[in-house]
């Protein structure tokens, strides 16, 4: 995470954050231990990993799914839960193996 | 200044104190022995004597967080409660000293639970001694009433933004009845002021996020600066004390002494039991024993070294506590006041590292370097700040 101040002193009173829209700029990428990995050839498009995906980490571009947003995914594993049986294009792979 | 001479008692003088402050909002719940005092000032709005919206809550949980809540609109807000009420507000305690809001709280002193009791002592408020609110003790009804106006200025100073609250000693003082001293309303108002919030979340032109996650990476700057803002309250305390003094007639300070110049033998107290002290200090002067009081009036901050000085030449201390920490050690104002008194201050023998705070790591070699830095300016004989936060960014 990126320095907000070099010191206590100027820190906004109250630990409030005095703009709007920051919580793109907090990455909880870092807590995955599982990362989806999307297949576009096998994928469909049905979109329901986008509805269900809790933290808006699904990419999307002309209504089609484009990939994941890994700066934000926490790799919940929900998107491969939802995503249908036949088509099973999200898998959770663990996170160490691309390290 | 216009005063008017009355019979109130303490929670008559609270009521009256907040009904002059005219707060944007109080929300409370009843709790003997407070329960007067939001009772009377009930009335009062009833009456259209004041512009305050009056929450009624279902809880002293509820109460706290819905003057949290009006704090942060940017509402000046108050509230009033005892002994259970008081500990069932001790989690948004540290909410609202963290978010720094200058809320006032009017509490009436009484024992906790068990065995069940309604009567004083300062168990309850010595709770909350670590929540980050200033806490200021009152003898009587005048000093209630004194405080609480006081308390306005001090809370919303900038230097300060913390919560605030000032006490009585249940049935003592919040029903005993004793003449007093009441302000004109207008000069009451002129010298509280208007309240001009900070950072209100209902400016829609300023919007603002409250209360969110603050990890290992900001929790420790967040809390220094707590740390700072109780440690500013000091001056500010000092600073409205005089000032009324110079409009009201009374000054106030951290603590009163009583006969205590030539005084061989002292007692120190909070609260009631200063006035019951004086008679007893006069009782024994006249038997020839050099006794003296101090009464100690601001408890948090803690005015250690003010206290230090000031009893320094005082050969025989007796510390009254009211209340027991049950830390096998003694009660709040008697470990407080020993470690004010310890004077080998110059010898490096015990320092203060406060570290590690919403969980930021401490590794081996920081260790080190704290205990080798001490052990070296002890040897050069260099002085070492006695108490420092390691670890934070200055």
């Amino acid at each position: 995470m990126k320095d907000i101040a070099n010191n206590w002193k100027d820190l906004p009173v109250g630990g409030i954050i005095d703009e709007p829209g920051t919580a793109i700029n907090y990455e909880t990428g870092d807590w995955r231990t599982l990362r989806p990995v999307h297949n576009k050839e096998k994928c469909i498009n049905c979109l329901a990993c986008w509805v269900y995906c809790p933290d808006v980490a699904i990419m999307l571009k002309d209504g089609k799914v484009e990939g994941i947003d890994l700066k934000h995914c926490k790799g919940c594993g929900i998107c491969a839960q939802e995503c249908p049986p036949k088509v099973k294009a999200i898998e959770m792979v663990e996170e160490a193996d691309f390290r | 200044m216009g005063k008017t001479r009355m019979a109130k008692t303490g929670n008559e003088a609270m009521a009256e104190a907040i009904r002059q402050i005219n707060p944007d909002v109080v929300a409370a719940y009843p709790i003997t022995p407070a329960t007067e005092v939001m009772q009377i000032f009930a009335t009062y709005v009833a009456d259209g004597l004041v512009d305050t919206e009056l929450v009624p809550t279902e809880s002293e949980h509820s109460a706290m967080s819905a003057a949290i809540g009006s704090q942060i609109a940017g509402a000046r807000t108050m509230t009033a409660t005892s002994s259970q009420g008081l500990a069932l507000m001790y989690e948004m305690l540290y909410i609202a000293a963290g978010l720094r809001l200058p809320l006032i709280m009017a509490e009436v002193n009484r024992a906790l639970s068990a065995p069940i009791n309604i009567h004083c002592d300062h168990s309850d408020t010595m709770g909350g001694r670590d929540a980050g609110w200033i806490q200021i003790f009152s003898e009587n009804s005048q000093e209630a009433y004194d405080n609480l106006i006081q308390a306005v200025r001090i809370a919303e100073h900038r230097d300060v933004l913390l919560p605030i609250m000032v006490t009585t000693d249940g049935f003592i003082i919040s029903h005993a009845m004793e003449a007093m001293e009441i302000y004109n309303d207008k000069d009451v108002r002129d010298f509280i002021g208007t309240y001009k919030p900070l950072q209100p979340a209902l400016d829609y032109r300023k919007p603002i996020t409250v209360g969110a996650i603050d990890f290992v990476d900001y929790y420790f700057e967040h809390r220094r600066a707590v740390a700072q803002a109780m440690t500013n309250a000091k001056d500010v305390i000092l600073e409205v004390g005089r000032e009324f003094g110079r409009k009201f007639g009374q000054e106030y300070g951290f603590y009163e002494a009583y006969k205590l110049d030539d005084a061989e033998v002292a007692m120190v107290c909070l609260g009631s039991t200063a006035g019951t002290g004086k008679d007893a200090i006069d009782n024994l002067r006249k038997r020839g024993i050099k006794a003296g009081l101090l009464k100690l009036r601001v408890f948090r901050p803690f005015p250690a070294e003010e206290l230090a000085a000031r009893l320094s030449g005082v050969s025989q201390i007796c510390v009254l506590d009211r209340s027991d920490a049950l830390a096998a050690t003694g009660g709040p104002l008697f470990t407080e006041l020993l470690a004010a008194m310890y004077e080998d201050r110059s010898e490096h023998k015990i320092i203060n590292r406060i570290y590690g705070l919403g969980g930021r790591d401490i590794k081996v070699e920081e260790i080190e370097e704290l205990l080798s830095a001490q052990v070296s300016a002890a040897a050069g004989g260099k002085s070492i700040d006695r108490i420092a936060y390691h670890g934070v960014r200055e």
